[in-house]
């Protein structure tokens, strides 16, 4: 590292010296203030998405309601749908990758740290870019055929109609170019396009870092589950998000260039595309629920004071639903006219991911069964996960029954499934994380009074809401509904669930309360607030910008506890005698590093190349004219000037006394 | 609180529950009116008990673990790390319940999938936002409303003439998507004559939640009286009655550049086109079933199309009072 340390470092731009303020965070790679960042990022989608939600609900209260227009609620429902999966749900996770996931394997920084602020900064940019579409598309007629007079006056439509509105499966051919045109769902398409970058980069840095960074004695089959279930995410979204990538350009080259790869009038194929979507789309599901499932892993035990049971089986279950989510695709496709065999088939594998599943949910019990269970609020909403993804997961089954499927699919009975899945499962999972790990992030432990009402709250609120939706669906109320018929009934369930998306909406308020008064006034959290298990808990509250004043080395899995616990001859648990001396002892020495340690210095260049890609994809929607072309210029010499800038920069800065 | 009390509050849950279900919900799933439908319903409730009491077993569990191993202080808990029986046995159990589900559910899959061979064909071409249906042995077109004999198979192939649409009679059978530029095929079929209510499930652009679709089952009888009906071209109105000024009007402005009257205009299927309206008013409903066939319904869609459907293809024509009263006149002549 002396060569290139007297190399000077960068001819463009004085490398940044500081790590605090405004520029400290844009031009920062270390894992935990990225981490923090996409927290923050996916929060505020979060709201919005949320808020989306809510006008949707308010639409949907009453029958034949017309507080927003047709061309809105798609709109709504596209964005809600888009927003929640690829602007929430997928960065708050890798938020809580970037922040734990060496913190847990014993690592100072993840292995590419300025990669990782390329991709934090590519997702940013994607979110900001795929939300301009109401800036930029022209509010053309969302409906083809302008040759034939009459279509309504886009105006009509009101402003929020602007947006994407063929949905976030993006069916063919209604999203193609004739049936929706303008411009808002190439904005839809080439954003997703981005967000899938900025995963395919942080996906092959996790992979690396997991396989490469582990601490000493750190083996594979000792490191907690969360890590485990990272790993297994980021091998999904690098095999499947190429699948998508490339549909998605096939898409934007049928709305673009008139390629007519899905256009059935031309012999393109429209069932192509669900098979190309789901094959990336089912992988997806998975992408969003394992990461949750690592987390309840890690919180269950901590708080049943007993290990995990069947570790083992949880690792491989989570492997296994992962291989067979590439198999089971075209079972959101079962009555789109695919043979008999092929529903067979897609039947048969759908089925059997449900044993995988089962397997964990029962070694979830098995690790509260015989504990010694303390509810605290980060396991309140671990077993809410247990208890609530257990509904969506049997609904599941349901749906494996091919012909009842015909019945069941395209209504709020498959609305009703995922969301207990994924708001019963991801989301219950990532609160149960946030009051988990708040004291590593802050030092400081969020109120438990306040927590305890958030989840009662949002757990009827929950309920409330999506549960009547499954009667709702089964008597007949079709999804992506604008409106429904006085007739059909289902006005009062209607009014039921509304009003429960309000208590979330309420439940969500007293979260974001909780955290701004903690960060500041929480009670101070200690080097080990929850008598915790694993390694992430053996340096001080907040975590020191170097991670480990010593790397670790790891003896065992929950290295942490049997460093605090002995086993007496029934096999219980006791506490060492010296176990308050080892914390007090990491405390101390977490705090004064004996040695100067080097952390990779911050640069411009993560945020410069990423700029660039947005303002490609600009210029790409607007290729026609000249703006659109210098824009492709303009954006492509902004990334290649960086590209060459980041070559030629070395990780770390050359310290003074080498 | 009591032993008593609890269980009042259980009963009191069960009622909710049992009173969830919708009275007279028109697109139940649960309400099968045909053999089809009814296979599918009696491969559901099985499978639905055997959920039921997995999710009694596990919520139960899960609620019975929070009360009895809370933390009440005293020793610490035994150090279990697993089971390799218990995996064994929860790995080999749900495999077994759902090899024993699929067995049956394959069976109904095939069975379901191919139309009989003396079904009667009928070709359903979906538009945005209504369905056609042809009858090719009977020479019939008509819309929104498909009629059959009850007791009688009907082939339903189908293609859809812009984007998808799924076909979905609940009473009758599942749902199958309508694809432009391929053939599905679905089989429908009613025991009793009767009225079915449907509606396209896929979603398919600004009105999708207005395309609905209505299934008429007649008997036997009444059936081949509706097609000798059907095939007679229209009734001319009667000289100087408010109909033959609406078929005046009809002629004039722009409704014959889209909707076919037979023995009064021609538009051909190679062209954009609307519903054939030679027999209007011999149907119950009329755009996308969305409307009850009325004067008064008649009156509020044809004074602006496209507010009453988003996205409608039929124009706001612009037309006066007068002129929609002697169109509705005609419209309601067409026996």
């Amino acid at each position: 590292m002396t060569a290139t340390a007297t190399r000077p470092s960068s001819t463009i731009f004085r490398r940044p010296k500081s790590t605090e303020g405004f520029w400290g965070w844009v031009t920062t790679v270390d894992h935990k203030k990225i981490g923090i960042l996409y927290g923050y990022a996916a929060f505020f989608f979060f709201i919005i998405g949320g808020i989306e939600a809510l006008i949707l609900r308010i639409q949907l209260s009453a029958p034949d309601n017309t507080f927003i227009t047709a061309g809105e609620y798609n709109a709504l429902f596209t964005m809600h749908g888009t927003t929640m999966i690829f602007l929430f749900v997928m960065p708050m996770s890798a938020a809580f990758m970037n922040y734990l996931l060496p913190l847990m394997i014993g690592a100072r920084d993840v292995a590419f740290p300025r990669m990782n602020a390329l991709s934090w900064w590519i997702f940013v940019f994607g979110g900001i870019f795929l939300y301009s579409t109401y800036l930029f598309s022209s509010p053309e007629p969302p409906v083809g055929l302008t040759t034939i007079a009459g279509n309504l006056d886009p105006s009509e439509l009101g402003w929020l109609a602007r947006g994407p509105d063929g949905g976030w499966f993006c069916y063919q051919p209604n999203c193609g170019p004739f049936y929706t045109p303008g411009h808002a769902m190439d904005f839809w398409a080439l954003g997703l396009q981005i967000l899938g970058l900025a995963s395919l980069i942080s996906s092959i840095n996790f992979i690396v870092t997991v396989f490469n960074m582990r601490a000493r004695g750190m083996r594979l089959l000792r490191m907690p589950v969360f890590v485990w279930m990272s790993m297994v995410v980021a091998f999904l979204l690098l095999f499947s998000l190429p699948i998508i990538a490339i549909a998605l350009f096939m898409v934007v080259f049928d709305r673009q260039f008139g390629s007519l790869f899905f256009a059935a009038q031309a012999g393109g194929d429209p069932i192509l595309w669900q098979h190309l979507f789901w094959l990336f789309g089912h992988p997806e599901v998975y992408i969003l629920i394992l990461p949750a499932m690592g987390i309840v892993s890690e919180v269950l035990p901590v708080f049943s004071r007993k290990p995990l049971f069947g570790y083992a089986a949880i690792v491989f279950a989570g492997a296994a639903i992962a291989f067979l989510g590439f198999g089971v695709w075209a079972h959101h496709m079962f009555s789109s006219g695919i043979t008999p065999v092929a529903q067979a088939a897609f039947g048969i594998s759908t089925m059997t991911i449900a044993v995988p599943t089962g397997v964990k949910i029962f070694n979830w019990m098995g690790t509260m069964w015989m504990g010694k269970i303390r509810f605290k609020t980060p396991m309140l909403f671990a077993i809410g996960f247990l208890a609530m993804f257990t509904i969506g997961g049997l609904s599941g089954v349901t749906h494996s029954i091919v012909p009842s499927d015909w019945q069941q699919t395209d209504t709020y009975y498959i609305v009703a499934h995922f969301h207990y899945v994924l708001f019963g499962g991801s989301i219950f999972g990532i609160f149960a994380g946030l009051y988990y790990w708040f004291p590593k992030f802050t030092g400081r432990v969020m109120s438990e009074r306040l927590g305890k009402v958030h989840f009662w709250l949002q757990f009827i609120g929950f309920n409330l809401t999506f549960a009547p939706m499954h009667w709702l669906g089964l008597q007949g109320m079709i999804r992506r509904t604008w409106q429904y018929p006085e007739e059909a009934g289902y006005g009062p369930w209607n009014m039921v669930v509304s009003a429960g998306a309000f208590i979330i909406a309420i439940s969500i308020a007293v979260f974001i309360y909780n955290w701004v008064v903690s960060k500041r006034r929480g009670a101070p959290s200690g080097l080990d607030p929850w008598d915790a298990r694993t390694v992430e808990w053996t340096i001080p509250n907040p975590t020191p910008e170097y991670n480990f004043a010593k790397v670790p080395v790891i003896h065992s899995l929950d290295d942490f506890w049997h460093r605090k616990y002995d086993e007496d001859d029934d096999g219980r648990a006791v506490r060492r005698e010296d176990a308050d001396e080892t914390i007090r002892t990491l405390e101390e020495e977490g705090r004064n590093p004996a040695t100067p340690i080097h952390l990779p210095a911050p640069s411009y260049f993560p945020v410069m190349m990423a700029a660039g890609v947005p303002t490609i994809f600009y210029g790409f929607i607007f290729h026609t004219s000249i703006a659109g072309k210098a824009l492709i210029v303009i954006g492509a010499l902004l990334s290649i000037s960086a590209l060459i800038g980041w070559g030629m920069e070395p990780l770390e800065e050359p310290a003074e006394h080498h | 609180m009591s032993r008593k009390g609890w269980l009042r509050v259980a009963w009191a849950a069960l009622a909710l529950l049992t009173s969830a279900c919708i009275e007279n919900a028109p697109l139940d799933i649960f309400k099968p009116k045909g053999p089809f439908a009814e296979q599918i319903n009696d491969l559901f409730w099985p499978v639905f008990w055997v959920a039921v009491v997995i999710f009694v077993l596990v919520e139960g569990g899960i609620l019975f673990i929070t009360v009895v191993f809370k933390d009440r202080g005293g020793k610490e808990a035994k150090q279990i790390h697993g089971n390799t029986k218990l995996e064994i046995m929860w790995t080999v159990v749900p495999a077994l319940i759902l090899a024993s589900i699929a067995v049956p559910t394959f069976r109904a899959v095939f069975d379901l999938t191919e139309c009989g061979a003396d079904a009667m064909p009928v070709d359903i071409i979906a538009h945005q936002w209504w369905f056609e249906y042809r009858y090719p042995n009977e020479d019939i077109v008509t819309a929104n409303e498909l009629v059959m004999p009850a007791g009688v198979e009907v082939c339903a192939r189908m293609t859809s003439g812009d984007v998808l649409h799924n076909y979905w009679i609940p009473a009758l059978n599942g749902k199958r998507y309508i694809v432009p530029g391929q053939q599905t095929v679905l089989r429908l079929q009613a025991d009793e004559p009767g009225y079915f209510v449907g509606q396209c499930a896929e979603f398919c652009g600004l009105s999708h939640s207005l395309m609905r679709a209505r299934a008429i089952a007649r008997s036997q009888d009444e059936f081949d009286a509706w097609v000798a009906q059907q095939k007679t071209p229209a009734l001319e109105p009667a000289e100087g009655s408010p109909a033959a000024a609406g078929k005046e009007e009809f002629l004039a402005g722009q409704c014959v550049q889209c909707h076919n009257i037979t023995g009064v205009n021609e538009v051909g299927f190679d062209q954009f086109y609307g519903p054939d309206l030679t027999h209007f008013a011999g149907r119950t409903t009329f755009a996308g079933s969305k409307f009850e066939t009325s004067a008064e319904n008649l009156k509020t869609w044809l004074a602006n199309p496209p507010i009453e459907k988003p996205g409608s293809f039929m124009p706001n024509l612009g037309l006066t009072e007068e002129q929609m009263d002697r169109l509705i006149a005609y419209l309601e002549s067409l026996e």
